[in-house]
């Protein structure tokens, strides 16, 4: 056995693999992150080549979270991290006209409802919030109980009502909070939409509303609920940390794939690229998803045959396809295009457009959400034209034809945009399409599911993404998990940052 | 006939099923697995007698069996298994058990390697479901063919001179060891392993051929004592021999309701087939850490004084604290020993000042008996036949 070429190998070069890369390096350890592409960035790597001058977001195109650690240790602002716009707001394209709503604020008969609503449930958000900068309370023991008692405490002192009230909506599902509190229907729609994006769940599935209590979690450059857009798009804050990460002393090598986990005496000792090329390490760290990593680059014979089973059967189905348009001219949405469009006209659209993913289908009317970043800053596109991404829902990730179903969704995204921005279609002179099955192929995402599994409340916490694997670490000493498969999910940093703080605790 | 009322309707009957009826004078038939079994064909103590001073024929066909097949057979099998399955020969056969990831015993069994990618594995409990999960990733084949092989248990002191009487040269069959024979336009399997710790043989045969088999070896063996025996015999045999009992000397862990009744191999006794270093199976690294922190039960045999058994007993320390339980226990008419198995919590593995409390019946009355133990070594009942190759004519 050669001596380690490294302390930790961080696979995967995503945000959280990126944080977790950095933070392992910050406290003096020999890191080397590898990636497969020959960008890093995952989910908020650039598109290559949708047209000329055209630069687009792979996947992910705004940004909900960023964990307030991450960017205060990796000093993102120093590494180029700057802000094309911050509180953005979204509009909801309805028949009625559009109505943009941004935090709190909104016009319309609910705008009292909807402050007050979104106030309450913001409150409420901001005590869970805690609870996703660290790595989950385990049943079994051994839990930080201070942190924990702090957290719960911070609960309890919402006040009895409050508590109540959290007591009675946390498990509920969003669109009876919808039809409660709130009489517009495209207020309706917003919720239920938020409640839902990114996940395999209709506004009538049970917890639905907990998703939406983890996006008002949420904070960016120290500001809440605060929907934000770097400048440059999501490209270039993956740019800001690989470059803290570079700073940090992290060796990262893009286009390189890693083809097995090397083992010996039950020990994760480093990884064999795809090239043959063996890389040794102390310890290993996945970022790219529980599935792939242990059932793939470990495989079965190495991890009992119980966790196999779960791990095979753990949830993971994307339900959102992504649509990318290179547009010749600005699209006439009738609105102001520096915000966030959604197309759901109410909560029953967003529930009707799930009911025929269920059976493998796909919706006539899907919903959508739909970002210009060209009309927010120069730079994404030539001058005067324009780039869209949209999360088109829902998508079957196990569609019965692969093919028809990807032409049918693709016509009814379009035929929907059509009914927004009349003549969007002849402005169209690029496009791509990504269904979840593309998505899984793309980003190794299993299922085609954005946090890498299901990210609902059966899967969430010390249930993430199984109960024996909820605390980073895995049942092969020296190879441990992060990403969005694990606690708390999404690429915000903080299951990259958790990770590597169950690594240092753990002496490694 | 659906699967939703298979439990409804009457027990399977064995190939053997039209010669068994015909001889069990009792009509005493028990359920094993979802087929008839006899439990006592007329007098139990004289088939007991039969296993151990002549030979006798037990109908095995219930016994759970599974063939796996592939390339990755022996892998896959070194993954399930707490034995070394690649260092088992071909032709040979280990006695072996499995455990689930908490490394809790799910069954124990015995694993036939037929060729070098075909294994049949012969248990007592069902275990389709996670022997197929555990195939996830390796290129094997698994089929239940409980229903597709007959088989049929020849133990007993005369058990080879029946063999031998049958035209079948089992001489130089070494115990755990199979060999084939031509019998009846077909193969005959026959392999040096049982359950009753004495001389036999296992006898394995297309359900065709079973009906000629049975009729062979009744005809040759009759001079022998040759003796149908039921379950009631051969479960006293194997407490003499002091064998473990999926169900009765422990809870498989998938079925066990109660989170503290399953036990691991190395709390049955069983550590000494734990291959630690073959690499990793299901189980390996509970099974890891109990070895360091040391486990909560110890598998015991014991000897008790007195003639009265002590099945269902409960054991005391001091006389007093609870200290475990006997799972199996027979007067032994062999050994003349009143002899049992037990489960003792392991801070008492060694049954000092152990003390069982036994109910004993004597004429409608139960009189309490309160009787200390000896842990004894296993197996109770070993005799040189069993091992002698050739074996002896008897």
């Amino acid at each position: 056995m050669p001596m380690p070429s490294c302390d930790v190998l961080v696979i995967g070069g995503g945000l959280n693999g990126l944080a977790c890369a950095t933070r392992l390096a910050q406290t003096g350890r020999k890191v080397t992150l590898v990636e497969a592409e020959p960008e890093t960035g995952g989910a908020t790597r650039a598109l290559p080549d949708l047209a000329k001058g055209v630069k687009a977001p792979a996947l992910a195109h705004l940004l909900w979270h960023l964990d307030p650690r991450v960017e205060k240790a990796m000093t993102l602002d120093r590494h180029g991290l700057a802000w094309a716009a911050r509180d953005i707001a979204t509009t909801v394209l309805s028949p009625l006209g559009p109505l943009t709503v941004t935090g709190a604020q909104t016009s319309g008969p609910d705008a009292m409802a909807w402050n007050r609503l979104y106030s309450r449930l913001t409150r409420m958000a901001e005590r869970l919030e805690p609870f996703r900068r660290m790595a989950p309370p385990r049943l079994g023991g051994g839990n930080d109980w201070l942190a924990l008692a702090r957290h719960a405490l911070g609960l309890r002192l919402l006040g009895a009502r409050e508590f109540r009230d959290l007591l009675r909506l946390v498990l509920i599902n969003a669109h009876d909070v919808a039809t409660d509190e709130l009489t517009d229907p495209r207020l309706r729609a917003l919720l239920c939409f938020d409640a839902t994006l990114g996940a395999w769940a209709s506004p009538r599935n049970p917890n639905t509303l907990i998703l939406w209590l983890d996006r008002l979690a949420g904070q960016v450059a120290g500001r809440k609920q605060s929907l934000s857009l770097p400048k440059g798009g999501l490209p270039a804050l993956a740019a800001a940390m690989t470059a803290a990460a570079r700073a940090a002393g992290v060796t990262i090598r893009t286009g390189a794939r890693v083809a097995r986990i090397d083992i010996a005496a039950d020990r994760a000792d480093g990884v064999t690229l795809q090239t043959g090329e063996m890389l040794s390490a102390r310890i290993v760290v996945s970022a790219i998803g529980p599935k792939p990593t242990l059932l793939n680059l470990v495989g079965a014979r190495h991890l009992d045959a119980g966790l196999v089973t779960r791990l095979r059967h753990q949830k993971a189905r994307g339900a959102t396809a992504k649509l990318h348009l290179a547009l010749s001219a600005a699209p006439d949405f009738g609105t102001d295009l520096r915000a966030r469009l959604l197309i759901a006209p109410d909560e029953q659209a967003v529930d009707l457009a799930f009911n025929p993913v269920k059976y493998g289908e796909t919706p006539a009317a899907p919903v959508m959400e739909l970002l210009l970043s060209s009309a927010f800053e120069p730079g994404h596109a030539p001058e005067g034209q324009h780039v869209l991404s949209a999360n088109v829902q829902f998508a079957p990730h196990a569609p019965k034809d692969a093919f028809s179903a990807k032409t049918s969704l693709l016509a009814a995204a379009m035929a929907q945009l059509e009914r927004a921005a009349p003549g969007i279609g002849a402005l169209v002179t690029a496009s791509d399409f990504l269904m979840p099955q593309d998505i899984e192929a793309r980003f190794g995402m299993a299922g085609g599911s954005w946090h890498h599994g299901d990210l609902s409340v059966e899967q969430m916490l010390f249930l993430r993404p199984l109960p024996e694997l909820s605390r980073y670490a895995t049942p092969v000493a020296g190879l441990w998990l992060t990403g969005a498969g694990t606690h708390p999910g999404g690429l915000s940093g903080a299951a990259g940052w958790n990770a590597a703080e169950a690594i240092e605790r753990a002496g490694a | 006939m659906t699967a939703t009322s298979l439990h409804r309707q009457p027990l399977a009957e064995t190939p053997f099923h039209p010669r068994t009826s015909a001889l069990n004078r009792l009509h005493n038939w028990g359920a094993w697995a979802g087929y008839r079994t006899a439990g006592c064909y007329g007098d139990t103590v004289m088939e007991h007698t039969a296993i151990r001073n002549a030979a006798s024929l037990y109908d095995i066909t219930p016994m759970i069996k599974y063939r796996i097949t592939g390339p990755d057979a022996a892998a896959y099998l070194d993954r399930l298994t707490v034995r070394n399955v690649s260092n088992l020969a071909e032709k040979a056969v280990h006695y072996t058990a499995w455990t689930d990831d908490a490394g809790q015993m799910m069954d124990d069994g015995t694993l036939f390697r037929l060729g070098p990618q075909d294994f049949r594995l012969c248990c007592q409990e069902r275990h389709l479901p996670w022997l197929r999960d555990s195939a996830w990733g390796f290129d094997v084949v698994i089929a239940d063919e409980t229903e597709s092989v007959a088989a049929l248990a020849l133990q007993g002191p005369t058990s080879a001179a029946v063999l031998r009487a049958c035209g079948f040269d089992i001489d130089g069959l070494k115990p755990f060891r199979m060999a084939e024979f031509a019998f009846a336009e077909t193969n005959l399997l026959i392999s040096r392993t049982g359950f009753t710790g004495d001389l036999g043989y296992e006898l394995w045969i297309p359900p065709a051929q079973a009906l000629a088999l049975w009729d062979h070896l009744m005809m040759q063996g009759a001079p022998f004592g040759l003796m149908p025996v039921g379950s009631d015999a051969v479960m006293l045999a194997r407490t003499e021999a002091g064998f473990l009992t999926a169900n009765l000397d422990f809870i498989p862990a998938q079925q066990a309701l109660r989170e503290d009744r399953s036990r691991s191999p190395l709390e049955l006794g069983l550590g000494w087939m734990v291959d630690w270093n073959k690499g990793p199976f299901t189980g390996r690294r509970a099974l890891l850490a109990e070895r360091e922190t040391g486990g909560r039960w110890a598998l015991v045999g014991l000897d008790i004084p007195g003639n009265v058994s002590a099945e269902g007993a409960i054991l005391y320390h001091r006389k007093t604290a609870e200290a475990g339980f006997i799972t199996a226990a027979c007067w032994s008419p062999t050994l003349k020993r009143n002899l049992a198995l037990a489960q003792v919590q392991a801070r008492h593995a060694d049954c000092r000042d152990l003390w069982v409390e036994i109910y004993a019946l004597r004429e409608l009355q139960y009189v309490k008996l309160m009787l200390p133990v000896r842990a004894t070594p296993r197996p109770f009942f070993a005799p040189e036949r069993r091992r002698a190759t050739p074996p002896p004519a008897f």
